[in-house]
């Protein structure tokens, strides 16, 4: 069990880097694409509670930022409602959701939580993609305009980009507080040793149920941040792919740490859209490099590389990898 | 009636078609523990490999081989150079399958475009059955009959023959098997050439029906899901029954609330999963 460490230093720079981000890079472009890099870091970091920290690994984590977007934007756009009270509904019901999922989901373990988070997931895409009367079907859904909170113009860029940030404050805090909450260890005793927990009187059902509703709640509070970036949602939003390239987030920034799923989803988002600009075949290339990680970095691309740079490096040190949580490597039941 | 009458029959029909894929989906899985998502794309790419066949001059039933014939010799190269090295990581080859799917079915966009094909029907096998006044196509009645056929076969297979023994003693306890001399290594390399096969020729008998087209994959993947959690890991028997129910629930839902269909799939998997999580016919949680 390793308690999130930050470095005081380097975690302050950080800070003051994500915060003077809009002054560094003057492009609209960019401040863009660190604002859709902050809504993924929610979604991944609420993912990796399920798949780094509580050892379920989820493949329908769509749902929750597809759901809420759709519901958003339904609601305001197309219902009457205002954005507050919007808002709130559609986290409020996408929670509901991940309650209702969760259940079902955790009938099972392990591989049989993959496939029914993956079932369920897609069940909800062919869902948005047929039910075109209400959702727009292929077309998707749209119409919605930035809201202004406390007189702050969202269209802007950059401010958009502070209103993402302070909603991924949040998020660590909240998140970091949870993991280390007797809750969150307890999570991480089931993930480790879930018989030993049970036979101590810990409700491993309960204690995996909690955990998969908030991680579903800060899906939906990335969906709803979704929906305001794009102004527009589509099925493919809620697509196994959405959920694979999360997933992929999480694996490739190392899982159950606090820091990598934020540096995957940058890794991720910046890589979708500088190779989107030179070729069309980005799916290609997410299977690639699923199969590679799979293949010769099991503990995630960020520590793999790590250690690949190192035993390149003439020093001969200690290996580190060994003490990094593997999402592939089941822990013995 | 006629209406329930003829919708019946394509549920039963559209039902062959996801026990074709679910069956060996559901070997795979009961035998090996490994969750094969690119079976889905087996399934979209044995299509695509019929279709070219046929435009190539092939006769229909010629391209169902083929089709099954080169799936089943990717999933062999798969099993054999991919999953293999991963024995024993259950998480890691599902990962690697999903990715291999993704791979697969942006291919086929690449190769054969983004636009649905329809897939031509055997000629034979064209027209309608009439009876009074009821008329439904011929192939359709010999898709179900195929699906009959291989579920009296694969039966066949798993419960009489020894090869069957050797794959139901692997299915119970697998280092057991191993441990009485069975070549399990050998059984997992049949039973996913079994599975992919099947996969691949159920895509190109799948075409003049659902027409070939991308994300297939995706929604036929879901389905045999759906089957595999409400049947039961690894049954024959569950496999069949629930792409019979499934098929059926899909295909009345389709004609009475067709914005819907999707939405009612969620009712089984949620009374199934409440009721009875092993699935109808499992003997082991999945």
């Amino acid at each position: 069990m390793r308690a999130p460490s930050f470095n005081l230093l380097s975690s302050l720079t950080a800070i003051a880097a994500l915060l003077a981000l809009p002054w560094l890079v003057t492009s609209d472009y960019y401040v863009n694409i660190a604002s859709q890099v902050v809504i993924a870091a929610i979604l991944a970091l609420s993912l990796n509670l399920l798949i780094g920290f509580g050892g379920m690994i989820s493949l329908g984590h769509a749902a929750y930022l597809g759901v809420a977007a759709y519901l958003s934007i339904y609601l305001t756009a197309h219902a009457g409602f205002g954005h507050l009270a919007g808002a709130l509904i559609a986290i409020g019901a996408t929670t509901g959701l991940a309650m209702l999922f969760g259940y079902l989901a955790l009938r099972a373990s392990g591989l049989g939580f993959l496939m029914i988070t993956l079932a369920l997931g897609q069940i909800l895409w062919g869902v948005a993609y047929r039910w075109a009367s209400l959702t727009g079907g292929d077309n998707g859904l749209g119409g919605l305009k930035r809201p202004h909170p406390f007189g702050f113009n969202l269209m802007d860029p950059a401010v958009f980009y502070y209103f993402a940030l302070a909603f991924l404050g949040i998020a660590l805090w909240c998140i970091a507080r949870f993991v280390q909450s007797a809750l969150g260890q307890s999570l991480q005793g089931t993930r480790d040793q879930p018989r030993r927990m049970r036979a101590l009187g810990y409700n491993v059902w309960l204690i995996q149920w909690l955990s998969f509703v908030f991680a579903g709640f800060w899906g939906a509070v990335a969906g709803l941040l979704y929906a305001y970036y794009h102004q527009f949602v589509s099925p493919q939003t809620l697509h196994l792919t959405t959920s694979a390239e999360t997933l992929l987030m999480v694996i490739a920034g190392g899982s159950g740490t606090l820091l990598g799923p934020m540096v995957g989803a940058a890794l991720v988002v910046i890589l979708k859209n500088v190779v989107s600009a030179y070729i069309t075949r980005w799916l290609i290339l997410l299977g690639v490099i699923f199969v590679v990680i799979v293949l010769f970095m099991p503990e995630g691309l960020v520590p793999g590389i790590t250690r690949w740079v190192r035993s390149l490096s003439s020093r001969p040190r200690a290996d580190k990898a060994a003490d990094t949580p593997s999402v592939v490597k089941e822990p013995a039941q | 009636m006629n209406f329930w009458i003829i919708q019946g029959l394509n549920g039963l029909a559209f039902g062959s078609l996801l026990f074709i894929l679910a069956s060996g989906f559901s070997l795979i899985f009961g035998l090996m523990r490994i969750v094969n998502l690119s079976h889905g794309a087996y399934f979209m790419l044995g299509a695509y490999v019929g279709l070219s066949a046929i435009g190539a001059g092939v006769n229909f039933w010629i391209a169902i081989l083929i089709g099954g014939g080169a799936i089943s010799i990717l999933g062999i190269l798969i099993e054999r150079f991919i999953l293999r090295r991963l024995n024993g990581q259950p998480l890691a080859q599902v990962l690697v399958t999903l990715g291999i799917a993704f791979i697969i079915a942006d291919t086929c966009v690449w190769i054969w475009t983004g636009d649905p094909r329809p897939l031509p029907m055997p000629r034979e096998l064209a027209g309608a059955f009439r009876v009074s006044n009821l008329a439904f196509p011929i192939y359709r009645l010999f898709v179900i009959g195929v699906a009959f056929a291989l579920a009296a076969a694969l039966w066949f297979l798993l419960e009489r023959s020894r090869l069957g023994a050797m794959i139901r003693a692997g299915v119970d306890d697998l280092a057991m098997a191993r441990a009485m001399g069975i070549r399990t290594s050998l059984l997992f390399s049949a039973v996913f050439c079994l599975g992919s096969a099947l996969a691949g020729a159920g895509g190109v008998l799948a075409g003049p029906i659902l027409s070939v087209y991308p994300g297939l994959d995706s929604d036929m993947l879901p389905l045999a899901l759906v089957v595999v959690i409400l049947g039961g890991v690894g049954s024959l028997l569950g496999a069949f029954v629930g792409s019979l129910i499934i098929g059926f629930i899909y295909s009345y839902g389709q004609a009475l609330f067709p914005d819907l269909a999707y939405v009612i799939l969620f009712l089984p998997m949620v009374l199934v999963l409440t009721l009875r999580p092993t699935g109808l016919f499992g003997r082991q949680a999945i």
